[in-house]
């Protein structure tokens, strides 16, 4: 029984430190007090997310996604889908970066406003602000 | 807060736990994800398209679509800051700092003092002190050209090699913003104003969606290259590998601009004077 | 120029997208473009989802390819009388809501009009394109674009905008993260995007517990999105703090529209067969909704001020339409759909007529409505057809929506879900005649409201002529779309539902 929960572990090593970065990210959202902190904590969250489905792209023994013959034009050799890596996750977590980076940006933008407005980042201070 | 985030993120974290135990196993070549869609991508892509860089490929030509709106994405992102964070009306400071570069002395004259000229032996520094670095300064002025020119290749060179639009175009805004930061905010202003990131950024984005109304006007569906095949004269598939590099730069243009005017606007918070 | 028809699919979102970056780089050099860029842009996609629902009733489904790869290598768009519908919705309640907030906006956002006009239009994009597509991952990315715009939208309004925003940032980006996580997951089980795609090569996987997990983020990812009760903490601050001319169109649309995708995605992606009857979870998500219609209607009656109200009575519509779809039996479902589209156009006139009003009198204390009806008319009338919907008088449309809920309750024998709707009408009945008394019989006090600081009584008249126009085409619809109910469900709401239900 010990040995298959090692196993286990050993082979999706990976798959569980996304969980344990998705949770640690989700953490600091919820329990941190600093709102610069809760970002942080936001983009290690999508970052989990993004390592989680680059993941699932790879391939035991395979190459990166870029065909390396050259471009002889009619000498195609066949290519064979096992010795290349996945492609489609590649794109749709470049996407996702993307989309990470735009969030940051307007999550910082609103937080400036809340500093210049409140004139302090910690949550209970802005709600003490608020009760006045 | 910490006890019910503890609570929620070990909940959570089990559940998941639990769904991984039943995951396929990594980096098998027969899995669902391999096996169903991707084979068709990693066979036929070059055939199709031209492309030897799959993640190209499939970017820009068969999934093209969704790129256009993560351009979008970013275009909307740096639409919001200026939205959020911009104070047009220009506000006079209280004082201004000026460095007397040959000596070293830093002057602060109040509103409404007589300010010097700014020329080869005064320079007006940022409310943030910091000392005069002849280092910096001369190495961003000698390592921006060469970053630029990689900047481009990268854009160029997306068919052949890892890039693309969104490397080449964050490449080439943190060309600028890395002038911004070694110099100041004023100076890169007078360079690439506000004005010019936020038409380019637009203009990025058109020029992507307008190959596609293109198509769309030749007959063919949004986006679909091979109608392009003959205003290009070439054939359908080198036209797709064409545009490819089209959408690609545009991409690389409103990337690059977008990432310039965000960090313009959130370096000074929106007052575009004094950046980090 | 050859027949454009066969690209509306295309054309509806592609319209759009160009008006607003033309909007944008018009700011920059010349502001009188931007309105009519933005009108002309959501009138003619307005027309077009007309052209689309049209045809798509006599054709059934439309589906197009974009890049001219078919499904599942590129991504499709499939249009069927569900989205048609929804979009003719979105479009209609858009391109009101920005008539009619044309002076509010000269107002607010003097230098930045294109800025604001431009993100507007985009957030309308990033909703259509939600409704339209046939990709999940596209649904993502086009879920992102009006989150992003709409968390801006938010956050330039007054008060404790920016800091309602950020929560609701935050909030929602873990939404949005979840249903990634689910559709990453349904990815490593399938290997598809394409929805249909995906709901052809579930039904060998549903045993396994990672399918299930994938239903439970994307549900769970939307229920935060749509601010279903326990997930709505960050609707009423965020809604009440905007400015009045965004809360017009995100108050109406997101919610509706998240619900939206979570009907596409229960039919489509996980076929009812699975999500009705192997999850077991009809049970709970209809408690769910018993709970949010209650405590949305009672923290209404808490409110002292009229949008934070109308904010609570909005998580109490949520309430409706989930609790409906997840009753499962083909009454319930039908008025679920018919609801999705009453509220939309019930919330924009509440909406329209709470900001012509505060608009006039700077304020929206419940105390400042005293003896409004006389001196505005026209908007409190629209106000009262709007109230009356709400309430479900006919024959107004929100009565037909609520009879079929009602039916539907009966049908499957949940009667706690009937007895929390009747309970809803009466508290939003108590809501608006307390409003609707002070405005009407309440004497206008004469020399101005004392403490408040709103205009003497003197300057008080009737809101602009743009807006009173919009009110009254969202009002008179009311009752339009409560005339033609049958008309709309024998022939778009009856064939949209699957057979299975």
């Amino acid at each position: 029984m010990g040995v298959e929960l090692f196993t286990d572990i050993a082979s999706q090593y990976n798959y569980l430190g996304v969980v344990i970065l998705m949770m640690i990210g989700l953490y600091a959202m919820i329990a941190k007090n600093n709102l610069v902190k809760k970002i942080i904590g936001m983009n290690i969250f999508q970052t989990a997310i993004i390592l989680f489905y680059v993941s699932t792209g790879a391939k035991r023994g395979a190459t990166i996604p870029i065909i390396q013959h050259g471009h002889n034009g009619h000498g195609h050799e066949v290519i064979h889908a096992a010795e290349y890596i996945n492609p489609l996750p590649h794109v749709l977590m470049l996407t996702a970066i993307v989309v990470s980076v735009a969030t940051l940006g307007v999550a910082l933008a609103l937080a400036i406003k809340v500093y210049h407005q409140y004139g302090t980042l910690e949550e209970d201070e802005i709600r003490g602000r608020l009760r006045e | 807060m910490r006890v019910i985030g503890l609570l929620i993120v070990i909940a959570f974290g089990s559940l998941l736990r639990y769904g991984v135990f039943f995951f396929p196993e990594w980096g098998d070549p027969a899995s669902p994800a391999s096996l169903h869609v991707s084979p068709h991508y990693i066979e036929e892509a070059t055939a199709e398209t031209a492309v030897p860089n799959l993640v190209t490929a499939v970017l820009a030509d068969y999934r093209g679509y969704d790129t256009m709106f993560e351009t979008t994405v970013i275009f909307a992102a740096g639409l919001a800051c200026f939205m959020l964070l911009r104070v047009l009306q220009r506000q006079v400071p209280e004082c201004r700092l000026y460095r007397h570069i040959p000596t070293g002395i830093t002057l602060r004259i109040e509103k409404g003092g007589k300010l010097p000229t700014e020329s080869g032996s005064f320079e007006r520094i940022d409310a943030n002190w910091v000392p005069h670095d002849l280092i910096i300064k001369t190495t961003a002025r000698f390592i921006t050209p060469f970053l630029q020119i990689f900047a481009l290749y990268v854009i160029a060179h997306g068919h052949h090699s890892p890039g693309g639009g969104f490397q080449g175009g964050v490449i080439l805004g943190a060309a600028i913003i890395m002038f911004a930061i070694s110099y100041d905010l004023r100076r890169s202003i007078q360079r690439i104003g506000e004005q010019a990131t936020a038409v380019l950024g637009s203009a990025g984005v058109l020029i992507y969606a307008g190959t596609g109304v293109l198509c769309m006007v030749l007959g063919a569906d949004f986006l679909n290259y091979s109608a392009l095949a003959g205003l290009m004269g070439v054939d359908p598939v080198m036209a797709r590998s064409h545009s490819m590099l089209i959408v690609e730069i545009g991409v690389g243009v409103a990337v690059s601009a977008v990432m310039v005017w965000i960090y313009y606007n959130l370096s000074s918070a929106g007052r575009h004077d004094e950046g980090l | 120029m050859q027949n454009l028809s066969p690209h509306f699919p295309a054309l509806i979102i592609i319209v759009p997208l160009i008006a607003a970056l033309l909007i944008s780089a018009a700011g920059w050099l010349n502001r009188r473009f931007c309105f009519p860029l933005a009108a002309l842009g959501l009138f003619t996609s307005l027309l077009v989802s007309v052209g689309l629902l049209s045809s798509v009733l006599v054709k059934d489904v439309i589906l197009y390819r974009l890049g001219g790869w078919p499904a599942p290598w590129g991504i499709l768009y499939r249009i069927d009388r569900l989205n048609g519908l929804v979009l003719v919705v979105i479009f209609f309640v858009a391109f009101l809501n920005l008539i009619a907030n044309k002076r509010t906006v000269e107002e607010s956002f003097p230098e930045q009009l294109g800025g604001f006009y431009a993100l507007y239009v985009l957030f309308v994009t990033g909703l259509s394109g939600m409704v339209v597509t046939g990709d999940a991952f596209n649904l993502y990315v086009l879920l992102e674009i009006s989150s992003l715009t709409g968390y801006a939208l938010i956050g330039i309004g007054h008060e404790r905008a920016p800091l309602a925003g950020l929560n609701y940032l935050f909030v929602g980006t873990i939404g949005a993260s979840l249903y990634l996580l689910g559709i990453g997951f349904l990815y490593l089980m399938t290997g598809s995007l394409n929805m249909t795609d995906i709901g052809s090569l579930l039904p060998g996987l549903y045993n396994n517990p990672v399918v299930v997990l994938a239903f439970l983020l994307c549900m769970t990812g939307l229920f935060i999105k749509m601010a279903l009760f326990p997930l709505h903490a960050w609707l009423p601050n965020a809604y009440s703090f905007s400015p009045a001319a965004s809360i017009g169109v995100i108050a109406p649309l997101t919610t509706k529209v998240m619900i939206y995708v979570m009907i596409r995605i229960t039919f489509d992606v996980f076929t009812p067969e699975f999500s009705f009857k192997m999850m077991h979870l009809g049970q709970v998500m209809v408690w769910l909704s018993v709970a949010a219609i209650i405590m949305g209607s009672l923290f209404a009656l808490a409110q002292t001020r009229l949008k934070r109200m109308l904010t609570y009575v909005i998580i109490a519509e949520v309430g409706y339409m989930v609790g409906g779809f997840w009753l499962g039996n083909r009454m319930a479902v039908t008025g679920a759909v018919l609801h999705i589209l009453n509220d939309a156009v019930m919330t924009l006139c509440i909406f329209l007529a709470a900001g012509a009003v505060i608009y006039q009198i700077c304020g929206d204390d419940f105390e400042d409505f005293k003896g409004l009806f006389r001196k505005m008319p026209i908007s409190m009338a629209a106000f009262t057809v709007a109230a009356l919907s709400l309430i479900g008088v006919p024959p107004t449309c929100g009565f037909f929506s609520k009879w079929y809920l009602i039916s539907g309750g009966i049908a499957a024998g949940h009667y706690g879900f009937v007895v929390a709707l009747l309970f809803s009408s009466l508290v939003n009945a108590v809501l608006f005649f307390r409003i609707i008394e002070i405005g009407y019989f309440e004497p206008f006090p004469e020399g101005g409201h004392g403490e408040h600081h709103s205009p003497p009584a003197m300057e008080i008249r009737e809101a602009p002529a743009g807006m009173l126009v919009c009110l009254l085409l969202a009002a008179v619809s009311l009752i339009v779309l409560g005339l033609y109910t049958g008309d709309i469900v024998t022939r778009i709401i009856d064939l949209a539902i699957p057979p299975a239900i």
